[in-house]
């Protein structure tokens, strides 16, 4: 699984701790926070720890046949969602959409998961969407941008009300460094990838944020939309990518050779600044 | 003429009708009623979108059964406070004057300027620094000259600034309409109640305004000069003590990772040590220091996105390519198969990506390289080869990789200019052909 591999590395980046040691001076800067364990409040951050939230945002489109007017011709639903159908709720908190402003009160928004919006109409255009994270994760906001596609790219043929044109973007969002709050929070949630912290680290009790409790289930997975949704897996590319990087290799050396044949000496000629890797 | 365009008509249908109709319209924009020719002349000759003055209204004649006099009469304004009857000139229709104030007395304003009783003053508005006589007369010439404190100040008996007069009136008139409100709540969005007047801020504001409408050019350009050169310091400071960093602990440049681990301890070095670190070191960390200081902006930011960090590593990692070769790179990329922007950047994914473009990178400089090399060569054997190799970015011939592995530089020989390099007429072929290059080419 994709997850595993990505904390296998991230173990790899970390400094080991020497959590023993307590020093009196805060060493915030450097991230050793095992060492801080003494130091009270939920709002230190971890430097070492990249909290990422794998999302999918996009459009689908139904044309709507016989129901069909002028100005209304498609039924089309915005949405962000967490790449493996997982409740983005623990991180965003409400996410705005942008809407044409021919639209009533374009600037919609949503204050609870699932995060999506449907709407009627004739065109396309670019939709601005805005999340707005909990008060314990960031206090900015991330802008995406997304294309409405309500027009399937072979024209030919009439539009089938049946198959939607669904149009979706994978990304991640990185926190950096997260607070303390944040990590505890959601350690052990599905829709975040959290790397495994050093052995020894301990994590205050999270201070749950507000109603979250109370919210319903916010995951996509029985969307009614969900069969639509695409699969993003980074298996292929990740393959695409290595063998890419075996042919630039292979001719790098190949080229290698020859320069320093055509030198007659066995190393080769000074390199010009910056592209040398040994 | 544009009409005719928009309705897709022919512009030139019938020639002689063309001709009589032409002198009409001619003379319609030449005389235009209502107005003479000159007068009309003067607007720019040309219609306006909109009539300016309705043409018929001009010659028009008043209604005939009003008669119209002229009296002189007179007349009161409300705006004055003593009883003085003036005369002027009233139009009277069918012998009756007008109705109706002044007309001119709406436009008697003042400022309402607080009034405080005398009881007032004791209780709330006593100051050490003022006696009652002085406030009093602050507040007639407030009334008097609507607030304009400058003239105030001049006119003030004892010289007192602009600033310690608008300190008294203020605080008194916030002073009054705190104690008259019934409650805090009512007056809380009163301006006079919400922001008071701050003497020293305003001195201090008025101070630097001051200097800056003196700065003379020469200043202006100094200070500018002075900026820049703090920023550039700044800058480099920071990318050597990074670059520092990461050539310290780890000899290596294997990649962010390393960078990663690199700048740990670095927090440590301290800031002395930037000015000692040869020249070389730097240049060479160059590329390293991009990556380590793009690391390190991005983990200032509090939330970022997985593409936009790969694209600022890109961009660090490109940073001192010239425009033509990053196109390369992506030439390179497509016949490998490889998106340009991966389609699910995950870390993985995009530090392969990454990985990958400077792979492409090494990989084009070697062959410029082996380009330089065949150039010399051949160049001896011409006997006539001037110019000495020009840096990296000037040099936009690059052979094509041929993934079938042949020799690259062997066509060199043919050419016939030495230090004329094939430019851009070449390269818009080698970006159509897919890998292979002709001699025609050259």
């Amino acid at each position: 699984m994709s997850h595993l591999t990505i904390s296998a590395r991230k173990q790899g980046e970390y400094q080991s701790d020497d959590g023993a040691s307590a020093p009196k001076q805060p060493r915030l800067k450097f991230g050793k926070s095992a060492e801080d364990t003494d130091k009270k409040g939920a709002s230190r951050r971890l430097k070492d720890v990249e909290i990422c939230v794998p999302i999918v945002y996009g459009t689908i489109a139904f044309y709507l046949g016989r129901k069909a007017s002028e100005s209304q011709s498609h039924k089309w639903t915005v949405y962000v969602r967490g790449a493996t159908n997982e409740d983005l709720g623990v991180v965003i908190k409400r996410v705005v959409f942008q809407l044409h402003p021919s639209f009533n009160n374009p600037t919609r928004v949503v204050e609870s998961p699932p995060f999506e919006l449907s709407e009627c109409g004739w065109g396309e255009f670019e939709i601005a969407i805005s999340l707005f994270f909990h008060s314990d994760v960031c206090d900015k906001q991330v802008d995406l941008y997304h294309h409405l596609k309500l027009y399937p790219e072979d024209e030919s043929g009439p539009q089938s009300t049946k198959k939607p044109v669904v149009m979706e973007s994978y990304n991640e969002i990185v926190f950096p460094d997260p607070s303390e709050n944040f990590l505890a929070r959601v350690q052990n949630h599905p829709a975040v990838i959290v790397p495994r912290l050093p052995a020894g680290f301990n994590l205050p009790d999270p201070v749950p944020i507000e109603n979250l409790h109370e919210r319903e289930k916010g995951d996509t997975k029985d969307h009614p939309h969900s069969q639509w949704f695409m699969n993003f897996s980074e298996a292929d590319e990740l393959l695409k990518l290595a063998a890419a990087r075996q042919q630039v290799q292979a001719h790098i050396i190949k080229l290698r050779r020859q320069l320093s044949m055509m030198d007659g000496l066995p190393q080769l000629s000074k390199p010009p600044t910056g592209y040398e890797f040994t | 003429m544009d009409a005719k365009d928009i309705l897709g008509l022919p512009k030139n249908s019938l020639p002689i009708p063309q001709e009589k109709k032409s002198r009409p319209p001619k003379d319609s924009q030449r005389k235009p009623d209502g107005i003479s020719r000159e007068v009309y002349a003067l607007t720019g000759g040309l219609a306006p979108l909109m009539p300016a003055i309705d043409s018929s209204q001009l010659k028009k004649q008043p209604p005939k059964d009003e008669k119209i006099t002229w009296q002189w009469l007179p007349f009161t304004n409300s705006a004055r406070k003593d009883t003085l009857q003036l005369y002027h000139w009233v139009r009277v229709v069918n012998g009756v004057p007008p109705t109706g104030d002044y007309s001119f007395a709406k436009y008697n304003k003042s400022v309402d300027i607080v009034k405080y009783t005398d009881e007032e003053y004791e209780k709330y508005l006593n100051d050490p620094g003022w006696t009652k006589e002085e406030t009093d007369q602050l507040f007639d010439l407030c009334q008097q000259f609507d607030l304009r404190f400058i003239v105030i100040a001049d006119r003030f008996s004892s010289s007192r600034t602009v600033e310690e007069l608008k300190d008294r009136y203020y605080s008194v008139c916030r002073a009054v309409v705190v104690a008259r409100a019934p409650a805090l709540g009512d007056i809380s969005g009163n301006p006079v109640v919400k922001e008071p007047y701050n003497v020293s801020q305003e001195i201090e504001r008025k101070r630097a305004l001051s200097m800056v409408l003196s700065q003379t050019k020469h200043q202006e350009r100094k200070d500018a000069e002075v900026l820049a050169e703090a920023k550039k310091i700044t800058e480099s400071r920071m990318a050597a003590k990074v670059a520092e960093e990461s050539e310290l602990p780890v000899p290596s440049n294997a990649g962010p990772e390393s960078a990663e681990r690199a700048s740990f301890p670095g927090d440590t070095v301290s800031p002395s040590s930037n000015v000692q670190l040869p020249s070389a070191t730097v240049a060479s960390s160059a590329l390293t220091a991009d990556n380590a200081s793009t690391l390190a902006s991005l983990r200032m930011l509090r939330v970022y996105l997985r593409t936009y960090a790969l694209d600022q590593m890109v961009q660090a990692a490109s940073s001192s390519a010239g425009l033509r070769t990053i196109k390369r790179v992506e030439q390179t990329l497509q016949e490998l198969g490889v998106n340009l922007k991966p389609r699910v950047p995950t870390k993985s994914v995009c530090a392969e990506h990454l990985e990958l473009r400077k792979e492409i990178l090494t990989l084009l400089n070697l062959q410029k390289q082996l380009q330089y090399k065949e150039a010399e060569g051949s160049s001896f054997r011409d006997g006539s080869y001037a110019d000495t190799p020009s840096t990296p970015k000037d040099r936009t011939f690059v052979p094509d990789m041929s993934f079938g592995g042949e020799r690259v530089g062997k066509r060199d020989q043919k050419r016939k200019a030495p230090g004329r390099l094939s430019e851009a007429p070449s390269s818009p072929a080698q970006s159509k052909r897919p890998r292979k290059l002709k001699a025609s080419e050259l």
